[in-house]
């Protein structure tokens, strides 16, 4: 147990450091992309005198670091600062975009678990029969489909042929729940990757551990099939399955992007785009602390879903 | 899918309207309300929509700004600030559909003998909470605009005048002193963002102004709700609510069209046009003549700095194969000058054509066999890229070899105005003495082709000096020549603005090109 916790506190430490440098290189890239915010703004009316008052007036004409000195110091005190396009506290940029995308994401999540862990259990069950060939084939299908293309694909079919749903969430604002009709092609958007990769990688798991010499002893020992199936072999199937979700989690973000864009719901996503277009540094520091901390809470949530299953691989890490 | 010759034929009659519109206007001393009618009769509505009907609420989608829109009319940029500040407020004057300057809230102008005082007569007009549109009020609102503090864009339109010495000389009369002769002084009235708040207005969280539609709500980057305003001045709109929407990508806005849950979709492709045009869905509404399609020679340095190398570039276009396939055949073919079809335009000089072998004999003259070029272009606007790989290709022909190279499109304007030698460029709308004024003058703020000439602008003065229009026009003719056989853009066509709307929506105009008077206008517009 002792051994647990500096395990923890050590990933804790880990994850925060790489916060940390995820910012610092957000700010970096972001700082070494041509053009900063003032020429962003002037678009097609490049005077450079306009460019050089926007210029002062947003302090971009303060040194690269003492900005982000500033903007650090803030965010100790939980203050992201404030956009340089239009003045207002990064937070409420967050805060705006932050339902919408964990509607999104949750139910994006909450779907994909029992469909992909379902799909690979049952083709591994069948291995080799027509069904496990059909999931197979379907899924690295499905797989092969960028998500925008896949999205256009369902818009067309559903939306404008056949007339079932919504084509896009314009008009619904950010209180998506109320109209679930909306929802469903996103998601179906969102699934359609993350479903195809985790039932693969469960099904693998599945066949190996169905195979290995234990699940062989548990059977002659007279336990039931599906005993050793689901509470044999699963556990040990799910493990590598429950890293992949949570790398699907940073995976699922570029998803967002594109979903948002095409179905017009506004959310991180969207705020993510238009803050990068205009160069709006602050609100892309504060997405990439979000996002960074995200990241590190799920990958530390999936080691310890991975450590209860399969204590054996877990606590190298 | 050429343009068919309809808006063609409409523009001689609308011109000499307009050209009759400012002869008034300088002659006889007023303009009164000939020309406000001008944009609601003419311009051609799509269809035919039959009798206005009132009622119902209209939504209408855009590209955006994101969380950082506001409605601070003064800083519109994008199309959709744009739509919603002409909702809300009012110019003193606008934009008609061949450019020339409509009277708005500005009932007549009149210039004193010199052009250089210019007194403006307010229109009966409210704003939304019920008092009058004042002298006060306008003069409050271009000081604000011109404030050296800030950055607002229509403040290098507003440079011309000294607001320190114009002056409200009653409730609805404006004096305005300029700095220097202005004959085209109405146009600075209807510049871009010159919109006429109330006096001290500073907060636009509930804005207030003087427009056909009335403040209800807005969320930056989502929607913006405004509601009929019934003491319009103009006549009270047909709508009763109409509902900006923002959705970025192209795709989405149609869809939403297809869906139906918008009835208005600002800018579609060509080719989404193309699919949708005469399938009875929605209808599809061509803007024409809305945007310039250029490559821009800076006329300051090798190799372009050679007037005859110019002039062979000139002659290496093929002007339809670029509107082919640059534009999806969604425009019409340019002469190397700015405006066709608007005020002044020069439209007696011949059209040029490609011819290979003349190009081939000017390079020669000019030492400049073998030439090697950089075209900068990006993904900044539709047809970019298309058009520089077309024009890589005829340039081959003549044996140049064109190197595309691509940028940022979020800094495309600003990295091409000074650096490299050729660009793709483009223009929206706007008179021809702006785009002069802008863009040709040896102190112009966005001088693409680093055009430099005294003599030039020295011709430029002449004509803000002359009063009458038609030596006016007349000195408009030589600048548009010289520019013609010599300038530095080579404009090779002039793209449709491509809206989308429901079938029931009417009296959508089609005549106007994008960000005129009648563009993204909505107060007369119904649903049938």
């Amino acid at each position: 147990m002792n051994s647990l916790r500096s395990w923890l506190a050590r990933r804790l430490l880990l994850g925060l450091a790489q916060t940390v440098a995820v910012v610092l290189l957000v700010f970096a890239l972001t700082e070494a992309l041509p053009g900063d915010a003032a020429v962003a703004l002037a678009g097609d009316d490049p005077d450079p005198r306009r460019i050089e008052q926007i210029r002062a007036a947003m302090d971009l004409d303060r040194p690269a670091l003492e900005r982000l000195a500033d903007w650090t110091g803030g965010l100790l005190h939980g203050d992201f600062g404030t956009s340089l396009a239009s003045g207002r506290p990064v937070a409420d940029y967050l805060s705006a975009g932050f339902g919408p995308t964990l509607l999104l994401a949750a139910l994006t999540v909450a779907l994909l678990v029992p469909i992909s862990v379902g799909l690979g259990v049952l083709a591994a069950r069948r291995e080799g029969g027509a069904l496990d060939r059909l999931i197979s084939s379907v899924t690295l299908g499905v797989y092969a489909v960028p998500e925008f293309a896949f999205g256009v694909l369902l818009v067309t079919v559903f939306a404008l042929r056949l007339d079932w749903l919504p084509p896009t969430a314009v008009g619904y604002g950010t209180d998506l729940l109320a109209h679930p009709a909306v929802l469903v092609l996103p998601v179906l958007v969102l699934l359609s990757r993350p479903v195809c990769s985790i039932s693969r990688l469960v099904r693998a798991g599945m066949i190996d551990a169905l195979a290995a010499p234990y699940a062989a002893q548990a059977r002659r020992y007279g336990v039931s099939g599906a005993r050793v199936c689901y509470a044999h072999a699963l556990p040990n199937a799910v493990a590598p399955a429950a890293q992949q979700l949570a790398r699907t989690v940073d995976w699922l973000l570029c998803g967002v992007i594109v979903v948002e864009a095409l179905f017009i719901i506004p959310g991180l996503g969207t705020v993510l785009i238009d803050a990068v277009a205009a160069r709006d540094v602050p609100v892309v520091q504060g997405l990439a602390v979000i996002f960074g901390l995200l990241a590190v809470v799920l990958n530390l949530a999936a080691d310890l879903v991975a450590h209860r299953f399969a204590p054996r691989t877990g606590v190298a890490a | 899918m050429t343009a068919s010759a309809h808006p063609d034929r409409a523009f001689p009659a609308l011109r000499r309207r307009g050209f009759l519109a400012a002869g008034a206007a300088a002659g006889l001393g007023t303009l009164a309300l000939t020309g406000c009618g001008g944009g609601t009769e003419d311009a051609g509505a799509a269809g035919g929509d039959g009798k206005p009907r009132r009622g119902g609420r209209l939504r209408a989608a855009f590209a955006g700004g994101g969380a950082a829109e506001t409605l601070d009319p003064h800083l519109s940029n994008l199309f959709a600030d744009a739509a919603r500040a002409k909702a809300l407020y009012d110019k003193l004057a606008d934009c008609g559909a061949d450019m020339s300057a409509k009277p708005r809230l500005a009932a007549s102008w009149e210039p004193g003998p010199r052009l250089d005082r210019w007194k403006i007569t307010l229109r009966e007009a409210t704003f939304h909470d019920g008092k009058p549109v004042t002298a006060e009020d306008v003069l409050y609102s271009y000081r604000r605009i011109a404030d050296p503090r800030k950055t607002y864009r229509a403040k290098a339109s507003l440079e011309p005048i000294d607001l320190r010495a114009s002056r409200a000389l009653d409730a609805r009369t404006v004096e305005f002193r300029l700095k220097r002769p202005t004959a085209e002084f109405p146009n600075v009235l209807a510049a871009f963002g010159a919109y006429v708040i109330p006096r001290d207005t500073e907060r636009f969280d509930r804005p207030v102004g003087s427009g056909p539609f009335r403040f209800v709500s807005f969320a930056p980057g989502r929607s913006c709700t405004v509601r009929r305003y019934d003491d319009y001045w103009d006549g009270a709109p047909y709508l009763d609510e109409l509902r900006f929407v923002i959705a970025n990508e192209e795709s989405a806005r149609i869809n939403a069209l297809l869906g139906g849950q918008i009835e208005y979709a600002h800018e579609l492709n060509p080719a989404t046009a193309r699919a949708h045009e005469n399938r009875g869905q929605i209808a599809i509404v061509r803007l024409r003549n809305s945007a310039m399609q250029a490559f821009a020679m800076k006329t300051d340095r090798a190799p372009f700095d050679d007037p005859r190398v110019r002039q062979a570039f000139f002659l290496i276009a093929d002007r339809q194969e670029l509107v082919d396939g640059a534009l999806s055949g969604a425009g019409e073919i340019g002469n190397d000058l700015f405006g066709k079809g608007y005020q002044y335009y020069a439209a007696d000089l011949p059209q040029r054509a490609q011819d290979l072998d003349r190009a081939r004999h000017l390079l020669k003259q000019a030492g400049a066999e073998d030439l090697r070029v950089t075209l900068d272009t990006s993904e900044v606007a539709a047809g970019f890229t298309e058009a520089a790989g077309i024009f890589r290709d005829q340039a081959a022909k003549a044996g140049v070899t064109v190197k595309v190279r691509s940028g940022s499109k979020d800094t495309y304007w600003s990295d091409v105005l000074n650096s490299g030698t050729l660009c793709c460029y483009r223009s929206g709308a706007m008179p021809i003495e702006s785009h002069i004024s802008q863009r040709l003058l040896t102190d112009s703020s966005t001088n693409a082709t680093h055009w430099r000439h005294r003599d030039f602008d020295a011709q430029y003065q002449q004509a803000q000096s002359t009063k009458d229009p038609r030596a006016r026009a007349g000195v408009y003719e030589r600048m548009q020549r010289r520019l013609h056989a010599e300038g530095g853009f080579l404009v090779w066509g002039f793209a449709d603005w491509i809206v989308g709307t429901a079938k029931k929506v009417a009296g959508v105009r089609s005549g106007a090109p994008a960000n005129t008077l009648d563009w993204a206008r909505f107060d007369k517009v119904w649903l049938r």
